[in-house]
Parts: structure tokens; C-alpha cells; sequence
């Protein structure tokens, strides 16, 4: 499954990322379940990416961890908001 | 064109007075611009940096809008948000809403305000002479938008 990843805020600065497209393996269905995934990736990834650290969206709305994906999703992970 | 996100500084004179000629019913128009402070909790910072998330800011911010003219009697809304580096002073955003009376637009106006604090996605980084930091949602924000889930 093909999912596009954004980052905004401080994971997007700590990763030195603003975007990727990732092909996940099937055992990723969920939102939580992709975040655990890019966690394995080790180093800054596991210690920014924790569930506490970070709010998402899929496809433009705020979603829960427990959110299912689906292919050509566009995620989003990013520190919780600030604006105005 | 009721939301836009840019870059570049606001007159608030000039967007009111839009609002004001949108309609000859607009008996009250009411607005509120957030500016930059060079004070978060007694550290001083030396500029801020603002962020969002192209497509979904838009939307959100909509989807604020529309909730707020089920709920008042609104005849006009206008919403700024600037991105990018701003200074101590800056505006940050405006949000100016017409109605036939003063306490629709009042409400509608710290409505979106309030939601816009926590439902829009925005991010702001303090540049502090010790370095940046990404500040997060505060609770006091997270109670003035839960006040309305009350009154509704």
C-alpha cells in the first residue's frame, strides 16, 4: 500500500523532512500502526514519533490512531497546533 | 474570497471596509487581530515562525465559517492568516465578521477565533536567543473553544 506522509512542526524540523511516499508492508493497516513503522526506523524517528508527540490527519481531516488507511492515503504527522 | 493565507501583511481598514460594502443590511461589523508579542512566559523572543498545512488550513477554516453561520445570523466573514517569519508587533491574523447586529457579530467573531486556535492547522516556533521552540496548544485555548460546545 502506497501512502503519502507529510510532516509539519517540530517532527518536520527534527526530521529534516517535509514529505515522503512510502510503500508499507500489509501488516500497517492503521494510523497507529504506520507511526509504530516509521518508529523502526530508529534513532530520532523513535523518539519523535510517539503517539503522545504527534497529532494526524488523513486526507485533510484530524483522524484517531485507531483510523484505517487505505492505498494513495494522504497522512499527515505533525506537533499539536498553534496557530493565530 | 472569505479565507486566505499569505505571506504578506493585512490593512484591516481596507478588509473592513469590504465587509461593510458587502451588504446595506451590515449593521455591525466586529473584529480581532492577533499580533505577535515579544514576551511567551517572561522569555523573549525574537521573531516567530508560522507554518500550515496547504488544503487542509483552507478547509478547516471553512468548516469553522460555515458552523458559525449556522449558529448566528452572519452576513460576512473575513479570515487572514499570514505564514512565514514575523517580527514583535506583526500582525498575525484577522478575523472580522458582519452581522445586522452587534451580538451576532461579536459571537461569530471570538467563535472563529477560538476554534481557529485549535481545529486549524497551524504551527508557530518561537525564535528565542536560546533557539527555537514549537509551541503547543495551550489548555487556556482548549477551554475558551470548549465553552461553546456548552452553549450550543
Amino acid at each position: 500500500m502506497h501512502i503519502k506522509i507529510l510532516y509539519f512542526g517540530r517532527p518536520s524540523e527534527s526530521l529534516k523532512l517535509s514529505d515522503e511516499t512510502v510503500d508499507v508492508p500489509s501488516s500497517v493497516t492503521t494510523l497507529g500502526e504506520l507511526l509504530a513503522w516509521l518508529r523502526a526506523r530508529g534513532d530520532i524517528w523513535a523518539q519523535e514519533l510517539t503517539e503522545n508527540r504527534v497529532r494526524c490527519a488523513i486526507n485533510q481531516e484530524f483522524a484517531a490512531w485507531s483510523a484505517k488507511l487505505k492505498q494513495h492515503d494522504e497522512v499527515a504527522l505533525f506537533s499539536p497546533i498553534s496557530g493565530g | 474570497m472569505s479565507v486566505t493565507i499569505q505571506h504578506e501583511d493585512f490593512d484591516v481598514a481596507t478588509e473592513m471596509g469590504a465587509l461593510r460594502a458587502s451588504s446595506n443590511n451590515v449593521g455591525a461589523i466586529v473584529s480581532f487581530v492577533g499580533l505577535v508579542r515579544d514576551l511567551s512566559y517572561d522569555e523573549m523572543v525574537e521573531n516567530i515562525y508560522v507554518e500550515h498545512y496547504p488544503g487542509m488550513s483552507e478547509k478547516a477554516l471553512n468548516k469553522i465559517i460555515d458552523e458559525a453561520k449556522q449558529r448566528w445570523d452572519v452576513l460576512g466573514v473575513r479570515v487572514i492568516h499570514r505564514v512565514g517569519t514575523l517580527g514583535p508587533n506583526d500582525q498575525i491574523v484577522l478575523v472580522a465578521t458582519a452581522s445586522s447586529h452587534r451580538g451576532h457579530a461579536f459571537s461569530s467573531c471570538e467563535f472563529i477565533i477560538d476554534y481557529l486556535k485549535t481545529d486549524a492547522p497551524f504551527w508557530k516556533k518561537e525564535v528565542k536567543p536560546q533557539g527555537g521552540e514549537w509551541v503547543v496548544t495551550k489548555d487556556s485555548d482548549i477551554q475558551r473553544m470548549e465553552r461553546w460546545h456548552r452553549q450550543s
